[in-house]
């Protein structure tokens, strides 16, 4: 469904277009390659001439595109092997999906008519760009993924894997952290502090943002920002004060001082979540429990609990997510006897490079989606109990 | 009346005495060490054959050797040590020794004598390099090459890694000084023995610095002994330093194209602390493990897992073989005469009384 009648580009459009994202692509290649510059200017060239060739020949988009996939995909094969044969393949189908997109105005159909060019250039530069940090942000985690399976004892794609030789892959990785006495302890106390130090991170801090959400409570402004800056204060500060603080009261090296750390800088998410779910809480709802005789704390478990309970539960995440990947303070409050995973990945990382902590991170990963995915859907759900559905 | 109390007393100490001795050691001892095949190699040498005959005994293990001179002023600092035994490198030691953070050590009494009666500081000798260190081994930072990206002619001389020429590519080099500079010096023509003359005056610091300019551009640095080895791997760089035992790993049990270049490499000693301040109980327990460890047989075995040389002369004739792959690790070792021909002995007390200086201009050269 079209909103703009769209009519053919000129050659001269598309050619110059098409170069400008061939540019963009070759300029990424060819740094991986080793020359920036000249990947930039092939690319542009490439795919300018292309563009240019292609925009009269409109006529045969199908049979075209087909081809230019199947050049691009052969091309691939010869530089590198068959994984280079999906790379290009992927990039054929993307190119000549390109071209003919812009050489019969496709991308302005769905716009509304009256955007200016400018405007219309924009509004693609802005999804690119999008798209862009996407990738940035995602990339190095996905390729820890495929890494973790190297059956070498390096962090290499080596020869075998992008011949995808299953010789090339193996599990011993995986193995080695489940078999690995140090990982496994580093596991289980990983799983002992962060439940812990979460729970009490939600009760201080759920109880500590009601109380500073009363307006009656004096000096809520600085109480606040004290209860606040573990998490602005570097982290490395609050470790060594910690550090002292904690040796001179004996806590120094146990399993609650690095409890009572982790609820520290649990604390202040668990507090601006509930705070900012408090806002919308109506007093009344309090006032008209008191009327009907509940006392404070049924009013409290029956009333304002249910309803804040999103804010507790998101900051509760936060809270056991800092407390899992910390690894700063529990250097200095822990001692060898406390040592969390990410605490042996540190070590590992440092002393003996080896894949068994991309196993650890893969593993990792995938619990923490599987965690969000439950919290999302759960929200889901409760939302279209409540007949709140989003859709 | 005074005498039967005397008598008394006397009774009760014989009888507590023994009970006392027993109960005064402690049962948990915390040992540092360096993480990966090193610390593995401790475990299987000593720590495991000590668990054994003292079963009541449990071994907590920090990864913390690279930071442990900070860490042991924090816990001086907060009075609380909780470290029994620190693996800590010999210059470490010497500094950890002068602030008073090291408890001395008399060889003679609180260390093993050799099974021929040799005394233990006969034994290890000039390697006794500070009053509170007992060295284990003897290792050294050298070079490897990636055999098959070096060309048809493998490189023989640590100035090889000067030559871009001959030897196209990226070098992975230690993010410090020491070292560093020697191998620069002595490439740019300066004799083994006036190294740290030359190196003592201003000139002879911009000499080895623009020795280094030559190839700054194609240098990798690194700070952990395991990035060479991921690097060579990767073919990232086609020669770089590191620690031997970390190469002999990748070379024998990992199967990497690597090669050794044992030109000029740098010797340096590794060994044991025990902190100043230790309650009694935890003391004792420390010095009987200590006298333990250290003894000649368990540092011949030492060697059986790692590529690194013991330390008393009279482990040297019982280096047997890799306990895993069966091959002779006498060859393997810096200190074997055929690898030693051209040593560089690392000058301790040159670099205790420069390292500041040096590490400032090393790193405002890195900056510039």
């Amino acid at each position: 469904m079209a909103l703009t009648p769209v009519q053919n580009q000129t050659p001269a459009f598309t050619a110059a277009v098409a170069a400008g994202a061939g540019a963009f692509f070759g300029l990424f290649v060819g740094t991986a390659q080793g020359s920036g510059f000249l990947g930039l200017i092939i690319g542009a060239v490439l795919l300018g001439v292309l563009g240019f060739v292609f925009t009269s020949l409109t006529a045969q988009e199908k049979p075209i595109r087909w081809a230019v996939l199947a050049v691009f995909a052969v091309a691939g094969f010869f530089v590198g092997g068959f994984p280079a044969l999906v790379i290009g393949a992927l990039f054929g189908w993307f190119t000549g999906w390109f071209i003919f997109w812009l050489a019969t105005s496709r991308y302005r159909a769905t716009l509304a008519p009256y955007l200016t060019p400018g405007q219309v250039l924009w509004h693609y530069s802005f999804r690119v760009i999008c798209g862009a940090i996407f990738v940035f942000l995602i990339t190095p985690i996905l390729v820890v993924m495929p890494l973790s399976f190297n059956a070498e004892n390096f962090f290499t794609f080596t020869p075998e894997m992008l011949r995808f030789d299953p010789e090339g892959y193996s599990l011993k990785h995986y193995r080695d952290f489940f078999t690995n006495a140090d990982w496994q302890q580093a596991l289980w106390n990983s799983l002992s502090i962060a439940p812990m130090a979460t729970l009490l991170s939600v009760g201080f801090g759920t109880l500590a943002a009601i109380g500073l959400s009363q307006p009656h409570v004096p000096f809520r402004r600085a109480i606040m920002a004290i209860l606040i800056s573990p998490m602005i204060v570097p982290l490395i500060i609050s470790a060594a004060g910690m550090y002292f603080f904690y040796s001179r009261i004996g806590l120094q090296g146990t399993y609650f001082g690095v409890v009572l750390a982790h609820a520290a800088l649990g604390i202040p998410f668990v507090i601006i979540t509930v705070t900012a779910t408090l806002v919308g809480f109506d007093r009344s709802l309090t006032r008209a429990a008191a009327n009907m005789g509940a006392g404070p704390v049924t009013t409290f478990f029956r009333v304002q609990m249910p309803l804040i309970l999103p804010g507790v539960i998101s900051g509760g995440l936060f809270a056991f997510i800092t407390s899992f990947d910390e690894v700063v303070v529990v250097l200095f409050v822990g001692s060898a006897g406390q040592k969390t995973l990410p605490w042996q990945m540190f070590t590992g990382l440092r002393e003996q490079i080896s894949p068994t902590i991309l196993a650890v991170a893969t593993i990792l990963v995938v619990i923490s989606i599987c965690l969000l995915t439950t919290v999302e859907m759960l929200r889901r759900r409760s939302e279209r109990l409540r007949g709140m559905s989003p859709s | 009346m005074k005498l039967r109390n005397l008598s008394a007393l006397a009774a009760t100490t014989a009888l507590c005495a023994p009970m006392a001795l027993a109960a005064d050691m402690a049962n948990e001892m915390t040992l540092v060490s360096w993480g990966g095949a090193y610390q593995q190699s401790q475990l299987k040498a000593y720590v495991e054959p000590y668990l054994e005959m003292n079963p009541d005994v449990t071994v907590v293990w920090d990864e913390s050797s690279a930071e442990a001179t900070a860490k042991l002023r924090a816990m001086s600092e907060a009075g609380n040590v909780t470290w029994d035994l620190v693996d800590v490198v010999a210059s470490d030691a010497m500094r950890l020794c002068d602030e008073g953070l090291a408890m001395e050590i008399d060889p003679d009494e609180d260390l093993a004598a050799a099974p021929d009666g040799t005394s233990a500081s006969d034994d290890f000798g000039d390697l006794l390099v500070s009053d509170c260190f007992v060295p284990q081994i003897v290792y050294s930072t050298t070079f490897g090459y990636r055999t098959d990206l070096v060309g048809d002619t493998a490189p023989s001389s640590v100035c090889d890694v000067f030559d871009l020429e001959a030897f196209p590519g990226k070098r992975a080099l230690q993010k410090r000084p020491i070292d560093n500079m020697e191998w620069a010096l002595f490439c740019d023509g300066v004799a083994k023995d006036e190294i740290y003359d030359v190196l003592g005056t201003d000139e002879g610091v911009a000499r080895a610095l623009a020795k280094l300019d030559t190839i700054k551009d194609s240098v990798v640095w690194w700070t952990a002994g395991a990035e060479t080895p991921q690097l060579l791997a990767d073919g990232e760089v086609v020669m770089g330093s590191t620690f031997n035992g970390r190469l002999f790993s990748a070379i024998a049990e990992q199967d990497q194209p690597i090669g050794m270049l044992w030109d000029m490499q740098s010797f340096d000693l590794d060994g044991w602390i025990v902190p100043e301040g230790l309650p009694e109980d935890r003391k004792a327990r420390v010095m009987d493990f200590l006298k333990f460890a250290t003894d000649t047989q368990r540092l011949a075995d030492q060697a059986k897992y790692i590529s690194y040389g013991p330390a008393r002369a009279s482990s040297a004739p019982l280096v047997g073989k890799h306990e895993e792959l069966g091959i002779d690790m006498a060859p393997h070792m810096p200190t074997d005469p055929a690898n030693a021909t051209n040593v560089h002995i690392y000058d301790y007390e040159w670099w205790a009384d420069n390292r500041d200086d040096m590490d400032a201009k090393f790193q405002a050269w890195l900056a510039q």
